[in-house]
């Protein structure tokens, strides 16, 4: 496992519960206690009210899609065990959005696809989310 | 106080361009920036003013040390990626018409051999740093794969196809034959396009710009200062930036087919007080053919979701209606972060372009994109 592959967390304070929350194979995100605005991916000021504050919500993971790509080429060797693969960008219930590796017949994609999400454990320190059709 | 016509750009270099080269970084950009100082007719001492190019590790320091400058009075970094280069020639425009300084010298340059590849470029930029911590542990981190659901979402929207795409490619790699001091030299056919391999779904490899080593270098001046320099004076006439909405992760952007060039380029035709079809000539930035497409949309040549149909008219062929990078682009000359495009766009309108001059062309348009939607645009002019 290349280090490549853990998250590149080099300023974030902000995202550690969304983490933990994969690791319990749950997807939790930042709302704003003062306007309700979900905030993903986290960081540290609501664009809307300037609220500093979070309160980390554990979601159901409905989504559906926005859009997809199949990765043919893996620029870092890291990488190469990994391709071909269908990686969906995909609109939670919530607004915000989750890009994820979706494990599903790709040629059923189209816009709009029920979409629920999954967990997949990389390793001890990190799980990821992935997608599969509802 | 509009910037309007108070700076020009009065100096251009170039080194050759290749896949590598055996000089550093620092060498390359002092040979562009020589060039272009000679180009305008100035002495490297009148050089007043520094915007290196963010991403090489070349910073003003070091060009003034090695260019014997003693009166630097400006100095700045437009840290914006592929929009960089064009963003520098607002921020001198700015310098120079206020009077803080008098001659700007913007130099870019890139070496593969010691860095700039793109694994490495993510971590040295920090607008990166939200897509290396939640995309890359998912295998996405290069521009290919960012962009690629935003042309996807083109297509499954408007119907854009890939003959589309092929056809920017193809026409681009024209100029690029046409032209000279290009990598790419041969020919490129729908069927070499369509049969190249994909790098990631919709992008194939010929959708792909270049990674390239060399240099390019313009001087920006004041109005004044370039009255008595070697060339027809090429004026700006109106220069914009715009940020997409989140502008650090095009996953979270909440419309992903919106750039910031949607914001920028009417505010660059409004102060340059010209519309579309006074464009003779534009040399838009192309990392990928999408971004050409969408681009000609957001500067308002074709509507939001007709860029397919437009380029398919034949509209960006040296002979079709708005000719674009007639040097070659990024796709087939080599990727010099947009400043050749700036380079060539001088050049088109001193009238010095060659083999791939556009007649007449009086009044002309740079864009740059940077990483996740950044965009710039100028409007240059020989008045």
């Amino acid at each position: 496992m290349s280090e490549l592959l853990q998250p590149q967390s080099q300023a974030s304070v902000d995202s550690p519960p969304y983490w933990q929350g994969l690791r319990n194979h749950q997807l939790r995100l930042q709302r704003c206690p003062g306007c309700g605005t979900y905030r993903h991916y986290p960081r540290p000021l609501c664009p809307h009210c300037h609220c500093f504050e979070a309160e980390w919500v554990t979601v159901s993971g409905e989504a559906e899609v926005c859009s997809w790509t199949t990765l043919h080429h893996a620029f870092h060797p890291a990488f190469k065990a990994l391709i071909p693969c269908v990686v969906v960008t995909a609109t939670l219930r919530e607004g915000v959005r989750l890009l994820a590796p979706f494990r599903g017949d790709s040629a059923r994609l189209t816009r709009g696809l029920a979409l629920r999400v999954g967990f997949e454990e990389i390793s001890a320190e990190l799980t990821l989310p992935m997608l599969l059709p509802a | 106080m509009s910037l309007s016509r108070r700076a020009a750009v009065t100096g251009i270099g170039e080194t050759v361009y290749a896949k590598s080269s055996e000089k550093s970084v620092l060498r390359l950009a002092l040979e562009a920036s020589l060039a272009a100082i000679h180009d305008a007719g100035l002495q490297p001492r009148e050089i007043d003013g520094l915007i290196p190019y963010a991403g090489m590790g070349v910073v003003a320091e070091d060009l003034i040390v090695n260019l014997g400058l003693d009166g630097v009075r400006f100095s700045a970094t437009t840290p914006l990626g592929g929009a960089s280069p064009v963003a520098a020639v607002q921020c001198a425009s700015a310098a120079v018409s206020s009077g803080l300084c008098r001659h700007v010298l913007i130099p870019v340059a890139r070496n593969l051999a010691t860095g700039g590849r793109i694994s490495e470029r993510l971590r040295q930029m920090p607008q990166f740093n939200t897509v290396a911590e939640f995309e890359l542990p998912v295998g996405v981190f290069a521009p290919a794969q960012l962009y690629a659901p935003m042309a996807r979402l083109h297509m499954e929207q408007y119907g854009t196809r890939p003959e589309h795409f092929a056809e920017i490619a193809i026409s681009t790699r024209h100029n690029a034959c046409l032209r000279g001091n290009a990598m790419m030299t041969a020919p490129l056919t729908l069927e070499d396009y369509l049969a190249s391999r994909m790098i990631a779904d919709p992008f194939r490899l010929h959708d792909c710009s270049l990674e390239s080593s060399g240099a390019a270098a313009v001087i920006v001046s004041s109005v004044e200062g370039a009255l008595d320099l070697r060339h027809p004076v090429i004026t700006v006439l109106g220069t914009a930036e715009g940020h997409p909405d989140s502008p650090v992760s095009i996953t979270q952007r909440k419309d992903l087919i919106e750039i910031g060039l949607d914001k920028a380029a009417p505010r660059a035709f409004a102060m340059a007080g010209v519309a579309t079809h006074d464009i003779d000539v534009a040399e838009i930035y192309d990392c990928f053919t999408y971004v050409v497409l969408r681009q000609l949309e957001a500067l308002g040549f074709c509507g939001r979701g007709e860029g397919g149909a437009f380029v398919a008219s034949g509209a960006i062929r040296l002979e079709g209606r708005l000719p674009i990078n007639t040097h070659g682009g990024l796709l087939s000359q080599a990727h010099m972060v947009g400043m050749n495009h700036i380079v060539e766009l001088v050049r088109q309108l001193r009238g010095s372009a060659g083999p791939t001059q556009i007649s007449g062309a009086r009044v002309g348009l740079v864009t740059g994109y940077g990483d996740l939607g950044d965009g710039t645009v100028a409007i240059l002019g020989r008045e």
